[in-house]
């Protein structure tokens, strides 16, 4: 179909602020009168406080007040709390000080003496799981969604059953299968049995958590920095304590969250929380690099094991995988879910049995990160299909190709329960990714050796969910003619806070130019918005923003027929303007419309609104009432199923046999994502999760102190996010372009699995260049190259976490 | 006296444990101050040395001028930045980082390490690019400061970087964007006509984690055709 918006590029509103130096980050705001808040961090990975010395604390000049964890609410076990007695990891917040300035604070916060007394700690899940292993937590070593939290030990039967390098299986509290794997495997022409360790790795978001929080007329102000202004919301009122309605929250621009700023966050609280002490008195917390690491947020680590079955044409026939995830000190995030379910849409298999254990470990907190558990995914399954297809004597391409799901994915099955997805063009990705990079031809130079260098060719695939549906629209065309379209899905830099926008633009067949968004913060009348995350704000929010633009046209229309007669459906839009269809001079434009809107009161101008839409929508709704002509609409379109985002990666590396260096030298990528919304935008994605999937694959991951669990990785230098001489000059890129139905324009998220496919292609490639060496290990470091290259035996130990 | 760095008397330095007097090879005694350093110490000691090393984290005072910290000894300091000279009063230990942010309201400016790193705070010294997140105000008196702020004309014309950036879709989060456009700026300023490889070692001290190096480039490129 074509569209006048969709599918064509144009500025984002937000991008000449943030080339200029104008765009305000949560950090940027001040106020008069503002105290600064530092925190004090545990010095140990898991301790109890005994006592709280503050005396030479509030000495030094300039000190406000102290906030310690008796006067905060905790959570229940394995919870996140603001401030705690019982840290779990290394720099979990104790005590916060506010002062007069940010000097004095962190003065205060140093002499702050805290009594502790060291607890039973562990890094690595294995050990935690053994016999006698520590627990990270008192009483208990295992928690998440639907699993109690409890002490879950293996038999020193389990361990002894599996040599060293064979991960051990004991009880799992996860367990789902489908088909019979039995004859799956008895099936198969080549079964590839393999243990495996995927890193844990910090977010390294270029903001820092910072916030800063006032109290006035009992409203509690707050500057946060989150990926998403609606749907953080509801979790930041409860952390401070206060009603949803008694909540201003200001989130105009977001350094950078790949999942760590997904919602709200206890340290985003924390401002609030001690300016109530104060008198409501502004507070900033600058949350240091270093504190970022400690306290923002990490993906999660794996140990795993995958046994699979391939019939001889390379189809996989049965498929068993367990995973122990590294959960950190809380419950974290659900990423051994999302393996079993990756692994279930991209591969198609025929059956699968899947186990997990999530295990505490007192490290950096874990939460989502881009692909959570999707792109582990991605890193540890991906290298098994090139062992196969080695096996197996067919091409790399080939195998994905043969068991991708395609041309729509009607027969696709999805998950556990093998449901069904509403779109799916992965084997076109493949065949576009591949003829874009020209795979068939220049994958044959694979082992090609130049000096020292040897040439590698690789292929990476993964999945991520790719939208919702129940959330809300508002949008308000104004007297002056100028669409307004309130928006609170946030901005994490994607700028699909704009183009999803434009969808309303496209149905009412606005000009852009006349369109203004308004989002940023409560202050701008924002709906119930999921939050911009899980790959899912193109689908979910072009279809809230359509309904909401429908209800305007209808809107428009009956206000048309009120005027010169005849039913709504007698009228029809164009050129901003209503006009009965057999007599266009019987015609109004949307400004006259609006101004007419609000003489008409009621529903026109959003006096009266739909039952079914959710609080904050109706609050803010009621605050642009009378302003203009009103569309507002929850999204009751019909959704049967996943909506899968898929994605390829196709590259071309150089190793260096003698340095272990690794050079890329072409990268393709390639999307399922719908009908594309904004080719640039789109771009940026791909290029830019794949930049972030070469991290992932050789070079970033947490260390810790084996002795200490102090960590060891808290600054870019030691993380090593790819700066951009790790990057190849130029990145190509493809995309399906096949409208998913069940979108009213075809759309549907991308960014996670963007990182995922680069980070398997590249691991893929360099473990080609090495002549099909399997590593099993994320990320694939220099000297592991190194050892592999002169045949030595890696310096670690096969299913250990904590590598140098 | 050995010390860490010219000792500068004016500041009311709070001693450490006592020096020892201990006998190096020669022969000859020495003063020995012990390795008892507080980050507040090595702050003061590091006034005239002009760079700080990674680690120094808390250097921040607010906008107004601390009465209650009466241990700083502040100096007015004149400060030319994007072509105008404000006279200001900067304790010595601050850096330039946080006084363009919290004394001159030029927040573009971004704190992203703190610890030249990652280059978001990266501004321009007389056309060159530095850290002001690790170069003391008062190192940079004399200079010719230019910030993210002082690229675009007076009249608000964006620079052609700045355009290019725009075009490319290059910003993602933008957090690191400031940075990116003072080093591309200064870049063309000394090299016109960069080659991509040229361009490329142009904009390699400012990590960008959302992974936009592509368009950074690109834009950066498209704008030294455009100058």
């Amino acid at each position: 179909m074509e569209y006048k918006l969709i599918g064509k590029n144009f500025t984002p509103p937000d991008i000449e602020a943030k080339v200029t130096g104008a765009a305000k980050y949560a950090e940027d705001f001040q106020a008069d009168g503002m105290a600064h808040v530092k925190i004090f961090g545990s010095p140990m990975p898991h301790g109890v406080v005994n006592s709280i010395d503050l005396g030479e604390a509030e000495k030094v000049p300039g000190f406000l007040a102290a906030l310690v964890p008796d006067e905060v609410k905790q959570p229940g076990p394995a919870g996140f709390p603001i401030l705690s007695n019982k840290p779990t990891y290394f720099g979990q917040p104790i005590v916060a000080i506010a002062a007069e300035n940010e000097q004095a604070a962190a003065d205060a916060a140093a002499a702050v003496k805290v009594d502790m007394t060291l607890l039973p700690f562990v890094v690595d899940p294995l050990e935690s799981l053994k016999p006698d292993g520590p627990d990270a937590l008192e009483g208990g070593n295992i928690a998440s969604r639907g699993i109690d939290f409890q002490s879950l030990k293996w038999t020193g039967k389990d361990f002894a059953m599996v040599g060293e390098d064979e991960l051990p299986r004991g009880e799992a509290p996860i367990e789902w299968m489908f088909g019979d794997i039995e004859e799956g495997f008895a099936n198969s022409a080549v079964v590839v049995e393999e243990s495996m360790v995927h890193a844990t790795n910090a977010h390294q978001a270029m903001e820092p958590r910072s916030a800063a929080a006032y109290w006035e007329n009992g409203k509690c102000h707050v500057w946060g920095s989150t990926q998403s202004t609606s749907f953080a919301q509801p979790g930041l009122a409860r952390l401070i304590g206060i009603e949803l309605s008694d909540l201003v929250f200001v989130a105009e621009f977001c350094g950078g969250g790949f999942g760590g700023k997904a919602t709200s966050y206890p340290l985003m609280a924390l401002p609030a929380l001690v300016s109530k002490k104060i008198g409501g008195r502004p507070c900033l917390l600058r949350v240091s690099r270093v504190e970022e690491y400690d306290n923002g947020m990490a993906r999660s680590g794996f140990q795993g094991w995958m046994k699979l079955g391939f019939a001889q044409d390379g189809k996989l026939l049965a498929a068993d995988m367990f995973m122990v995830q590294d959960l950190g000190p809380t419950s974290g995030f659900r990423d051994y879910n999302n393996v079993g379910i990756a692994s279930t849409i991209v591969y198609q298999p025929a059956s699968m049995r899947f186990r997990a254990v999530p295990v505490l470990t007192n490290t950096t907190p874990k939460g989502a990160q881009r692909g959570p558990g999707e792109n582990q995914a991605a890193n540890m399954v991906e290298p098994l299909f090139d062992k196969a297809a080695s096996e197996l004597g067919i091409d790399r391409l080939a195998i994905r190709r043969i068991n991708a799901p395609g041309g729509g994915g009607a027969d696709a099955k999805i998950g556990a329960a093998q449901g069904p997805v509403t779109s799916a063009y992965l084997k076109e990705a493949l065949d576009k990714g591949a003829e874009a990079f020209n795979w068939v031809e220049r994958s044959a130079n694979s082992g090609m050796q130049n000096g020292s260098r040897a040439r590698g060719y690789g292929i990476g695939q993964a999945y991520h969910s790719a939208g919702s549906n129940g959330f809300d629209g508002l949008v308000r065309i104004t007297p002056d003619g100028i669409l307004h379209v309130h928006s609170g899905v946030g901005n994490l830099g994607t700028y699909s806070y704009a183009s999803t926008s434009r969808v309303v633009a496209e149905a009412l067949g606005y000009d852009w130019d006349n369109v203004v968004i308004e989002r940023g913060g409560t202050q701008k009348h924002i709906p119930w918005n999921l939050g911009q995350f899980g790959s899912n704000t193109n689908f979910t929010m072009t279809r809230s923003n359509y309904v909401a633009a429908m209800d305007a046209v209808l809107k428009l229309k009956e206000i048309a027929a009120n005027a010169f007669g005849g039913s709504p459906e007698d009228y029809s839009l164009e050129n901003e303007r209503v006009f009965k269809t057999s007599d266009p001079s019987a015609s109004l434009s949307f400004a006259e419309a609006a101004q007419r809107a609000i003489e008409m009161g009621d529903k026109y101008a959003g006096h009266v609104l739909p039952e079914d839409i959710h609080p904050m929508t109706q609050a803010s709704a009621k605050a642009i009432a009378g302003t203009g002509l009103v569309g507002v609409a929850k999204d009751n379109l019909e959704k049967e199923g996943t909506v899968p985002a898929l994605a390829v990666g196709f590259i071309e590396v150089d190793v260096d046999l003698e340095t272990g260096k690794v050079e890329i030298l072409d990268y393709v990528g390639g999307a399922d994502c719908g009908t594309v919304i904004h080719p640039d935008g789109l771009a940026a994605q791909v290029r830019g999760g794949a930049v972030m999937g070469f991290g992932l694959a050789t070079t970033e991951r947490h260390v810790y102190d084996p002795a200490y669990a102090r960590p060891n990785t808290r600054t870019f230098y030691l993380s090593k996010p790819p700066t951009i001489l790790d990057v190849p000059l130029k990145m190509g890129w493809v995309a399906t372009d096949q409208p998913d139905p069940q979108n009213p324009m075809g759309m549907k998220g991308i960014g996670e699995p963007l990182q995922g496919a680069a980070s398997a292609a590249l691991i893929n490639a360099i473990s080609d260049a090495l002549g099909g060496h399997l590593f099993n290990r994320t990320p694939v470091t220099t000297d592991m190259i190194l050892n592999a290259a002169e045949g030595l035996p890696q310096s670690h130990k096969p299913l250990a976490t904590n590598t140098v | 006296m050995e010390n860490y760095g010219p000792y500068d008397p004016t500041l009311d330095y709070a001693p450490g444990p006592a020096t020892k007097e201990i006998a190096v090879e020669s022969g000859k005694v020495q003063s020995w101050k012990p390795l008892h350093m507080s980050r507040r110490n090595f702050l003061r000691s590091v006034v005239c040395s002009g760079t700080v090393i990674a680690g120094s984290g808390y250097l921040f005072t607010t906008l107004a001028p601390s009465r209650a910290d009466a241990r700083s000894v502040e100096r007015l300091v004149s400060l030319n930045v994007n072509g105008r000279t404000r006279r200001l009063d900067v304790p010595p230990n601050e850096t330039l980082a946080t006084t363009l942010r919290y004394r001159l309201g030029l927040t573009g400016t971004k704190i992203g390490c703190n610890q030249a790193e990652c280059g978001a705070c990266t501004v321009m010294a007389n056309g060159a690019t530095i850290y002001s997140c690790s170069t003391l105000t008062h190192r940079v008196r004399d200079k010719e400061i230019v910030t993210v702020e002082g690229i675009a004309s007076d009249d608000g014309t964006l620079h052609p970087v700045q355009q290019a950036f725009m075009d490319e879709i290059a910003p993602q989060c933008g957090f690191c964007t400031p940075g990116q456009v003072v080093a591309a700026v200064a870049l063309l300023n000394m090299n016109p006509n960069p080659t991509i490889e040229e361009a490329r070692m142009g904009l390699s001290g400012n990590v960008c984690r959302c992974g936009a190096y592509d368009h950074y480039l690109r834009g950066t490129m498209k704008a030294a055709e455009r100058l």
